[in-house]
């Protein structure tokens, strides 16, 4: 592998800014005559905007222009949009009402911006915004999922009557219904996966710069995906051309999902920024986040497991109610749909599915892709049945899994899904030896003479990761392809800049993809560079989400490198005087195979662009691009292992030991798919214990701020004990699964199993705060 | 934040005398409240008068039976402090507790008295401990000092100077954490006098701010063990109820932090 190869835990190069605090995110940059934007947001859940009073703001000092939700429409910027058609049981599309950049008429969730002030600084444009007088009549409003279902529920959008977006079907109804008329138990769970709000370190920010005379704008955003920001803006938003809008996301600080999409505030700078004829800037703050990032999770279910005389599953049928907050944001659709039923059947054997999942509009802030997407509901939901049928049937946990597990490859599961490789087994057997399973009993004893009350749990979570085949996802209603695109260039003195589509904002790509370099050119990573993140520079990418980076984006870089390799080859070849086949790479030279005539890597680079001696008829230079398109998704899998006691006296849960054993295919570097891991679990972790986004009857958001949101902190969390269980993916060259998402896919269920043994009671929602575990201890 | 003017007074004398002068002055200490309600826009001051750089405020000394606090120092030093932890160890471990480092370093006991957050760790001992509150202006008693959520005995402009906290015979504070604040979703401070009365504070559980808890006191003026507080009942009537705790669980908080409060007091 050598020493910075594939493989190895190279030290992230991208550190030394991020440490010395050089990172250049949207914040840091200040254009000449930069404006500054200030969003009044709605107070009210629900509410019809009735007139906007900008006349004082108007006359104070510094103050540029006040924009409302009603210029916004009559200039005919797009009403944002949903990337992904759903199509109901019934046949009919999904239904959707307008999602204006600013609300021209009426606002449906608190934080809904209907107005914009551009003024000469931040606070001036804070202190105009306080002079604008908005007059709402408020509606009534519903925040809860099953609240907004029933009959006489105020009604959000007259497109989705019943507050309904779709009720959408998966699986064979039928083949479910006979496995439960012929089963020997059948297990039920209701359950509720809890709302969460995605919290990345930095914030949202914008900058639209328009330039008259160019008739072009550029816009630096934080994005996960800019060229598919640009796409979006351009397609559907009206905003300009794709060659007449630039997207940046430079450094960016984390995005967890909620940096995919496309928000009102980018469109609104990039609108305003023509309008004003200045630079505007947006910077949200935190309490912005809380009202305006998209949340991830929030379903209600009820499921019900068949079982035959053997234990083995026969059957599973699943009821989810989706809650999509006001509005359909980019990618929400597909998150309850073929990200969450299509992982319906686990690590499991399960002849018969069906998933109906019904998506409902609330007043409360737009629900779309977290962390994991869909894939944390479903694990959450198998792992917690698997332990409550372990309880029900009276076997041992990890037996029962056991019993259940997928041991041929390929598998086909009844929910489209087809499992290419796994061995599910291993990394069982693993996180139990490394936790000591068959200890468990005896500690769990000397905890009980101790006073304390200790449980174990167990969860063995898959994924389905590298998203994924564009004729796939095109086949079930995405709006675009999920394909990555790389460009290798060769400088003339050998040094490589790799051209991206993936975006890293806080992943390490550009430690990782230099890797992969070294590891086939044998130069090392300081003469390889990685670019990313500005359209005017990548020609185009699907960007970073679903785990994707490695197992798509990398695979598009190998891709081209091959083409790059295989041209100096024939330039190596031709200067040696040697047959092309006879070419090898080591160490950073061509050698002729067996002797030792050699040409160093920057020399052949050198002879691509001096060009004075290339095979006839060879283009000079040596810079290729590829375009990668995956066959299948990726599956990550693996078991998660939770020691844990509980205080019976205050409820609170302290960890003992928290294992993880992974099979993430092949790892690039170990140190930062470690990394990765630690905040994924954090992330599940802070989902079992800690995080919820709670809206009251009215719609009014509870946590909007860190003095309520509990977001996990390092002493909330176990020191992890991770290990590697490894089958390579056979479906992109270099065998990678992905391993952004495990963590947070497969912790929660392993807490909440653990706590739910300690406490013998198996009915606990997440978080399980301490007031709600003492609550269920002592409840009769 | 909304425009202010910044003073720095360098005595007692004349920040009262700047507080005098500004229309609606508000005194700066450590910061940690202040800022971050002026950041929010919930509070606008036309003046702000900084206290912390008044060498006088700043200061922890033992005399005889009486450990005192000057108003100004902040909780990383009433931590450490070596007077501190000899005259009243569960003292200087309650200023361990508050927040983080950062909070710490800058935060001050005369802020959070005058603050008197109903979450906030120092009343819970000021009120167990019976300490005195000494201002600009007089001498305080902690039983007439907290007046509720946010409201104490201090009138419009008055300086806390230091506070006076008698050396108890024993005393122990448990502190259950607010999961996202870190502030006292309940903490219970107990404290046994040297003539042998004993005075018990709960904060964070009452919606009425710090609290004695007189059952307690009853059940550990009988007999000073945890055990003797097993049969007493809390009532949630009055306790504060929100998404992190619900009444009836702070009710049973109180209790058994007050238990763990007094096996920490030996
Ligand atoms: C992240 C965070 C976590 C925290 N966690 C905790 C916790 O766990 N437990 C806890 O108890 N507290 C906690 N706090 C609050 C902290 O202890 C503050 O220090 C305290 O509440 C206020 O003290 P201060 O010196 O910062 O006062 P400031 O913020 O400067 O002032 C607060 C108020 O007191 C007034 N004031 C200040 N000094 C005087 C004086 N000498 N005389 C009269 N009025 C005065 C000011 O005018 C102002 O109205 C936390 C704060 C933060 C930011």
């Amino acid at each position: 592998m050598g020493v910075e190869g594939i493989g190895a835990s190279v030290v992230r190069k991208e550190d030394k800014r991020f440490i010395t605090g050089k990172g250049r995110y949207v914040d840091d940059i200040k254009l000449t005559g930069m404006t500054y934007a200030h969003f009044i947001r709605s107070p009210h859940a629900h509410a019809k905007v009735k007139g906007i009073d900008s006349s004082a703001a108007l006359k104070m000092p510094g103050v540029v222009a006040v924009l409302t939700g009603k210029q916004i429409v009559d200039d005919k910027v797009g009403n944002l949009i949903c990337g992904w058609a759903i199509t109901s049981k019934d046949g009919s599309p999904m239904k959707m009402g307008a999602w204006p950049a600013m609300a021209p008429e009426t606002v449906r969730f608190v934080g809904q911006a209907v107005a914009v002030v551009i003024a000469e600084s931040k606070n001036l444009a804070r202190d105009a915004a306080e002079a604008v007088v908005v007059d709402y009549e408020e509606l009534p409003a519903v925040a809860d999922v099953t609240a907004a279902i029933k009959a006489g529920a105020p009604q959000l959008h007259p497109e989705a009557p019943g507050n309904q977006v779709y009720d959408w079907v998966i699986g064979d109804e039928g083949a479910v219904d006979a496995a439960f008329a012929k089963a020997a138990n059948v297990v039920k769970l209701d359950l509720a996966n809890n709302r969460l709000a995605p919290n990345a370190m930095e914030p949202r920010a914008a900058i639209a710069d328009y330039d008259a005379a160019e008739e072009h704008f550029t816009l630096y955003t934080t994005s996960q995906n800019p060229h598919v920001a640009r796409l979006v803006l351009s397609a559907f938003y009206n905003i300009a051309p794709e060659h007449k809008l630039r997207v940046i996301a430079p450094d960016v600080g984390g995005g967890f999902g909620s940096k995919i999409f496309i928000y009102p505030e980018e469109m609104v700078a990039l609108w305003a920024s023509k309008k004003v004829g200045r630079p505007v800037k947006w910077t949200g703050d935190r309490t912005e986040a809380f009202l305006t990032d998209a949340h991830g999770r929030d379903h209600v279910t009820h499921a019900e497991m068949a079982f035959d005389t053997n234990n083995k599953i026969t059957g599973l049928k699943v009821k989810t109610y989706a809650n999509f907050g006001a509005y359909m944001s980019l990618f929400s659709s597909s998150v309850p749909t073929y990200l969450y039923a299509t992982l319906l059947s686990g690590q499991y054997n399960i002849p018969a599915i069906h998933a109906e999942v019904i998506g409902v509009y609330t007043n409360t802030t737009p629900v779309d892709a977290y962390r994991g997407a869909g894939r944390p509901e479903a694990s959450y939901l198998i792992e917690r049945m698997m332990e409550t049928a372990a309880r029900q049937l009276k076997v041992d946990p990890a037996a029962l899994r056991r019993t259940n597990f997928i041991t041929q490859f390929p598998h086909q599961t009844p929910v489209i899904m087809a499992y290419d490789t796994g061995d599910f087994n291993a990394s069982l057997d693993a996180a139990m030896k490394a936790i000591d399973y068959a200890g468990f009993p005896a500690r769990k004893a000397k905890a009980k003479a101790d006073g304390k009350l200790r449980g174990i749990g167990v969860s063995c979570y898959i994924e389905a990761c590298g998203i994924a085949p564009s004729k796939a996802v095109g086949s079930l209603g995405a709006g675009v392809g999920l394909w990555e695109s790389a460009e290798v260039r060769v400088n003339p003195v050998g040094t490589i800049e790799i051209l991206t589509g993936s975006h890293s904002h806080g992943q390490g790509h550009e430690t990782t993809f230099c890797q992969l370099v070294a590891d086939r050119l044998g130069v090392p990573i300081s003469q390889v560079s990685i670019v990313h993140g500005d359209t005017d520079k990548v020609q185009f990418g699907m960007g970073t989400y679903g785990s994707r980076s490695a197992a798509v984006g990398l695979t598009a870089i190998l891709k081209a490198m091959e083409k790059v390799e295989s041209k100096a080859k024939k330039i190596a070849a031709h200067a040696l005087e040697a047959s092309e086949a006879d070419i090898v790479i080591e160490n950073g030279e061509f050698k002729v195979t067996g002797t030792d005539k050699a040409i160093a890597f920057p020399m052949v680079a050198l002879a691509a662009y001096t060009a004075h001696n290339l095979p006839d008829g060879m283009e000079p230079g040596l810079k290729e691009t590829a375009f990668y398109d995956p066959t299948n998704f990726t599956f990550p899998a693996g078991a998660y292992i939770c020691e844990l006691e509980v205080d019976a006296g205050t409820g609170k849960t302290s960890f003992v030991n928290f294992v993880a054993a992974d099979d993430f295919g092949r790892l690039i570097n170990p140190m930062i798919v470690e990394g990765q891991v630690h905040g994924g679990l954090a992330q599940g972790i802070g989902q079992a214990l800690l995080e919820h986004a709670i809206y009251d009857a009215n719609g009014q958001p509870v946590t909007a701020s860190f003095m309520d949101y509990t977001m996990p902190r390092a002493d909330d969390l176990p020191s992890f004990k991770l290990s590697h269980t490894t089958t390579l993916c056979p479906g992109n060259p270099l065998g990678i699964k992905g391993c952004g998402e495990a963590g947070a896919i497969g912790a929660s269920a392993a807490v909440i199993n653990a706590i739910t043994d300690a406490i013998g009671k198996n009915n606990l929602e997440m978080p399980a705060t301490p007031d709600r575990v003492w609550r269920t201890i002592h409840a009769a | 934040m909304y425009q202010t003017t910044y003073h720095r007074a360098s005595s007692v004398d004349e920040a009262a005398s700047l507080f005098a002068k500004g229309s609606e002055a508000k005194f700066l200490a450590g910061g940690q409240t202040l800022l971050p309600v002026m950041k929010q826009r919930l509070a606008a001051p036309s003046d702000v008068i900084d206290l912390g750089k008044i060498k006088d405020l700043i200061g922890v000394e033992a005399s005889g039976d009486t450990l005192t606090i000057k108003a100004a120092t902040p909780h990383y030093d009433v931590a450490t402090s070596d007077a501190a932890k000899k005259a009243i160890p569960a003292l200087a471990y309650l200023a361990s507790l508050i927040g983080d480092p950062a909070v710490r370093y800058r935060g001050t006991i005369g802020g959070s008295l005058a603050n008197n957050d109903p979450a906030a760790d120092y009343p819970a001992a000021t009120l167990a401990l019976g300490a005195t509150i000494k201002t600009n202006k007089r001498t305080i008693a902690a039983d007439d000092y907290f007046q509720g959520l946010f409201a104490t005995a201090l009138e419009d402009g008055e300086i806390i100077t230091q506070v006076s906290f008698p050396v108890p015979a024993k005393a122990g504070y448990a502190k259950f954490p607010h999961p996202a604040s870190r502030f006292a979703l309940t903490g219970v401070f107990v404290a046994q006098t040297k003539s042998g009365e004993v005075r018990v504070a709960a904060t964070g559980a009452s919606q009425s701010g710090v609290m004695r808890v007189p059952a307690i006191e009853a059940a550990l003026k009988a007999n000073w063990s945890p055990a003797a507080i097993d049969s007493v009942s809390i009532s949630a009537s009055g306790l504060l109820s929100d998404i992190h705790g619900s009444s009836d669980y702070r009710a049973n908080l109180v209790k058994v932090m007050a238990q763990r409060a007094v096996a920490a007091a030996g």
